[in-house]
């Protein structure tokens, strides 16, 4: 379908389903109960963060996952796709279709100036050029270097860029939506489920920012499966046999380069439909340090794993970072006294503010022990039903090996 | 003139005169080897000749261009293909896809941006790569990842990738060291074999004497950087210099 072998069409129609149903697979919890306060992430603010940066995870996969090629420095083409869109805002109107389109396109010229540097070295000179340029455009952006020298406010410093009644919004109709939109379509617009004990919201802006993730992902799926893949694959693998084959790796790496920025761009695009206003601190480098750590948690390399990295790390960050104390004495009041003071005592610093201990750990164990990230586990696990299904069958013994 | 015109090439590593005045031409159609002691100087030649070293002085001419200056890529692409000493291959790639990117390099250019078709769907390139792997018997192995394969097999391998770009010249450095007798055969066979059906012209640097006398028609000793003699192989078996300073240790 599409274009696709068949293993690829179910993988792009599982990540289909999986953001379609989203609102129902993350809320498995009654609303009202403890588990459905601590546990349901399925409301629209924290789904639009998940397709979001997935979709950012998707775009650096295609430079870190095939080239090898480590950005450090990702966020900053985030941050240039945010002011851009906030910028459109401003300048045009709500409508979030031109403010995407700008972001995404800001986003590939300085990708192109960066990488076009950048890619002069490789390796770990690579990773700080990328690093170095983006902290460079972060201290730009918060000290709005830009704005006092023309004059206006560009980036607007510590306050962060916002839209204000007398900004010119020159396309914006008498009676088109005072927040962002798609031709009438207000963003944060939702109608609520309810089921017995549940609800679920379902929300303009996470199914818009969705569909970008299902375009990004499946526009992934063609270029790892294309030709250049393949160079960019074999950039990672030999650069000197490539040379010596008659390829010239620079352009490709550049391709790849601002590709991967110009998805960055647009999830920054995408974040400002969300939410009109954006900040500096979206390009600092612990961002760029985030996407990193969720690619390689996911799995490098691999086409879902970006997905399942973003997704997890921001459960974490709005989930697992939000059991209090008190959560857990609940959770565990079944247990004896003494027993329940050791388990709340001995999870307690995982949790809550100590969530990034739990992401730390996880990281390390991944690292170690599964460095193809939560897809090799995922691969390890389907390949042990597999094989105890075999010796199962009557003539297991005899299944060739694959 | 021939189709490779070395002259004068001068190349120092410190201290060390690595290729003193190297004269060397190589005739259109021809297998011509390059024999010499260890640390002769002859991998030192070959990477003047791709790219990969610029020599302090002289020149080098393929069918009458400079390659000299120019980046490896752009060599290859006027017809110049390397099978290196040890084998440079794509490790974690497929031994398919392993031949596919050559022959990708050799039908669309240094890079050409086939971002949305499928890899699988350029049944030329396909049908180029498998007919080439079933030349040098390894069409069973195509699904393997080409770092788990034996020494010999990687070699035959980076053969297979030099070979499916039909190049005009091939500069072979020890194409059979690392290899068991019977595989050293059927590379000799293999060379042959594609030589006698089409224009190529072959340069190989190599210890083993049975593979230099079943080949070449010219042979040029190497010793400290200069040529010693350039021959018939019948000529240089009963050099005495050459005898003297290399075919006596090597025949050990
Ligand atoms: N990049 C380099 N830097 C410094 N010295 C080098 C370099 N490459 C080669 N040499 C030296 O130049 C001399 C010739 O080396 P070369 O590899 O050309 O020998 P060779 O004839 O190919 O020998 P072998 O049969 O062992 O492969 C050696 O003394 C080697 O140490
Ligand atoms: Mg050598």
């Amino acid at each position: 379908m599409l274009g696709l072998n068949s293993r690829d069409t179910k993988l792009l129609l599982l990540v289909i389903a999986l953001v379609i149903f989203a609102p129902f697979l993350l809320n498995p919890f009654p609303t009202a109960s403890n588990l459905g306060e601590s546990f349901n992430a399925g409301y629209p603010a924290l789904m639009q963060r998940f397709v979001i940066f997935g979709l950012l995870v998707i775009g650096f996969n295609l430079l870190f996952g095939l080239t090898g090629y480590l950005s450090f420095g990702h966020a900053a083409f985030l941050g240039v796709g945010s002011f851009a869109a906030v910028w459109m805002f401003k300048l045009l109107g709500y409508n979030v279709l031109p403010a995407l389109v700008m972001s995404t396109i800001i986003a590939g010229i300085f990708s192109v100036m960066i990488g076009y540097v950048a890619l002069r070295r490789s390796g770990i000179y690579f990773s700080i050029l990328t690093l170095a340029f983006a902290q460079m455009m972060y201290s730009i952006a918060y000290s709005d270097l830009i704005g006092k020298f023309v004059g206006t406010p560009i980036t607007n410093g510590e306050t962060g860029l916002q839209v204000y009644a007398s900004d010119p919004q020159v396309l914006q109709g008498a009676n088109a939506p005072v927040l962002p939109h798609l031709f009438g379509l207000e963003m944060n617009s939702q109608t609520t489920l309810a089921m017995g004990g549940w609800e679920f919201t379902f929300q303009v802006g996470y199914y818009f920012a969705a569909f970008f993730l299902v375009l990004g992902f499946y526009l992934s799926i063609r270029i790892f499966r294309s030709p250049m893949g393949l160079m960019l694959r074999a950039i990672k693998s030999n650069q000197t046999r490539m040379s010596y084959t008659g390829l010239n790796s620079k352009p490709y790496m550049l391709a790849a380069f601002v590709i991967s920025g110009m998805y960055a761009g647009l999830a920054g695009g995408l974040m400002a439909a969300m939410d009109p206003l954006t900040g500096a601190e979206r390009m600092f480098w612990t961002a760029s340090g985030e996407i990193v750590v969720m690619a390689i948690l996911g799995g490098a390399g691999t086409l879902i794993g970006p997905v399942l990295g973003a997704g997890m790390i921001k459960y974490l960050e709005n989930i697992v970072s939000k059991i209090q104390k008190d959560f857990l004495e609940l959770w565990f009041a079944f247990l004896p006294d003494w027993l329940e003071a050791a388990v709340v005592n001995i999870i307690y610093p995982f949790v809550g503010k100590g969530w990034h201990l739990t992401l730390g750990v996880m990281f390390m164990l991944v690292i170690i022990y599964l460095p193809g990230g939560m897809v090799e586990g995922g691969q390890r696990i389907t390949a042990r039903f597999k094989r105890k299904k075999k010796t199962d069958a009557p003539d297991g013994a005899k299944t060739p090996a694959e | 003139m021939g189709i490779l015109e070395v002259k004068g090439i001068n190349k120092r590593f410190g201290g060390l005169q690595a290729l003193g005045d190297v004269n060397l031409s190589i005739a259109e159609n021809t297998v011509h080897a390059i024999i010499g002691p260890n640390g002769a100087g002859k991998s030192t030649l070959l990477n003047v000749l791709v790219g990969k070293l610029i020599p302090d002085s002289g020149s080098v001419l393929f069918e009458g261009t400079s390659v000299l200056g120019r980046k490896p890529h752009e060599i290859n692409q006027m017809g110049i293909s390397r099978v290196f000493q040890t084998p440079e291959i794509f490790a974690d790639l497929s031994v398919m896809e392993n031949v596919m990117i050559p022959c990708f390099a050799k039908r669309d250019g240094a890079y050409a941006f086939n971002a949305i078709g499928g890899v699988t769907k350029h049944t030329d390139i396909r049908e180029q790569a498998e007919a080439i792997l079933d030349d040098v018997n390894m069409l069973d192995k195509r699904e393997m990842i080409a770092s788990s394969m034996s020494r010999g097999d990687k070699r035959r391998l980076e053969m297979a990738m030099c070979l499916v770009q039909e190049p005009r010249l091939l500069l072979l450095d020890e194409p059979t060291a690392g290899m068991a007798r019977a595989d050293t055969n059927n590379t000799i066979d293999l060379l042959k074999e594609i030589k006698e059906k089409r224009d190529i012209t072959m340069a190989i640097i190599e210890h083993d004497m049975h593979v230099v006398f079943s080949m070449a028609e010219r042979i040029t000793v190497l010793a400290q950087g200069t040529p010693l003699v350039e021959d018939t192989p019948d000529n240089i078996k009963g050099h005495p210099k050459v005898r003297e300073a290399y075919l006596g240790e090597a025949q050990v």
